[in-house]
């Protein structure tokens, strides 16, 4: 191989390293922008219903400040699983333009159906999204309410000794984020 | 015009007496009544294992839990997570009672009547909060 082929192989590699930088970079980028709350309330409906429950929370004002926006609820963390997420989206932004649920009576009026599209959803992935934040070998079942470490305590012994466990976040917190929909039933399996 | 002067005596008098005494008189809760009160204490709601006891006959029973997770409007009822009739087993919990089931007519209805609906009109959740005075009140036992 002569010397001026060499180099010319080389600034290749050079310019190939710099352009998937920049282009992964700013793929990256785009993706996490749309992953602000700010962008997720302006193409999906729900800045007067859901988002104003989200509000009176736990998960958006609490003792030390953390806070858990749209994205860190439904879209998940991973690579693959948050593009399938991002590309599923597209459906809402097309609801979106036919106005489906843009007044607050038509989204009551959806707010079953929508709900139990989520708790579908986090039921298949054994609630990923909660687990992010909260896993049951983290917990300090005596810090918590008497209740809750009641309920909680038989799943803690399965996570901690390496069991499948019998339930998942989403069987039991349904409602804690949004108002539950009118009709739920509490007895009913969603 | 002695009576007037000794009027306005009197009460210039009384005004004096007044304001000296009123520096004196505390709230119960240790405020001077001619200041500001104090900040109230920043109290939780308690959680007290096995209920509070009825302190008299048909008494709604107080909630001895946390509650403000709990949402009670018109669409949905938290405290039904629990309470109603086909959770109460399962959750182990209290069943509502059974005189919520039924409507003004005495008609015995298959889930809480809307006149009994909002639980916390009558079930209060406790503050803890140390009564100021001291009370030697007996609940009906």
């Amino acid at each position: 191989m002569s010397d001026s082929k060499k180099r010319g192989g080389l600034f290749l590699v050079v310019v190939g390293i710099v352009a998937g930088i920049i282009l992964w970079g700013g793929f990256n980028t785009a993706m996490e922008m749309t992953n602000t709350e700010t962008f997720c309330i302006s193409c999906h409906e729900m800045e007067n219903t859901v988002y104003q429950e989200l509000q009176e929370t736990i998960h958006f004002t609490n003792r030390t400040g953390v806070r858990a926006t749209c994205p860190d609820c439904h879209v998940p963390k991973e690579w693959i699983h948050k593009v399938v997420r991002k590309i599923q989206a597209s459906n809402e932004l097309y609801h979106k333009m036919l106005g489906t649920i843009d007044t607050p009576e038509k989204y009551e009026a959806k707010r079953l159906e929508l709900a139990q599209n989520v708790w579908r959803s986090m039921k298949k992935t054994d609630s990923r999204e909660c687990r992010n934040c909260h896993k049951f070998v983290s917990m300090d079942l005596d810090k918590q309410a008497p209740r809750s470490s009641e309920q909680h305590d038989p799943h803690y012994w399965d996570a901690v000794d390496g069991n499948e466990p019998k339930k998942t976040c989403i069987d039991c917190h349904k409602g804690i984020a949004h108002s539950l929909p009118e009709g739920f039933d509490p007895a009913a399996e969603y | 015009m002695k009576k007037i002067a000794l009027l306005t005596i009197a009460a210039i008098a009384a005004m004096f007496l007044s304001t000296a005494l009123l520096a004196d008189v505390q709230s119960l809760r240790g405020d001077e009544l001619n200041n500001a009160a104090k900040k109230p204490a920043n109290l939780k709601l308690v959680n007290i294992k096995g209920g509070i006891e009825r302190s008299y006959k048909l008494q709604p029973p107080m909630v001895p839990h946390e509650v403000d997770k709990y949402e009670v409007n018109l669409k949905t009822n938290g405290c039904m997570k629990c309470h109603s009739e086909a959770t109460y087993e399962k959750e182990k919990a209290p069943k509502v009672g059974d005189s919520h089931y039924e409507d003004r007519d005495g008609k015995v209805l298959k889930t809480v009547s809307s006149r009994r609906y909002f639980c916390n009109q009558c079930h209060a959740p406790q503050m803890g909060a140390d009564p100021l005075v001291q009370n030697n009140f007996q609940g009906a036992k």
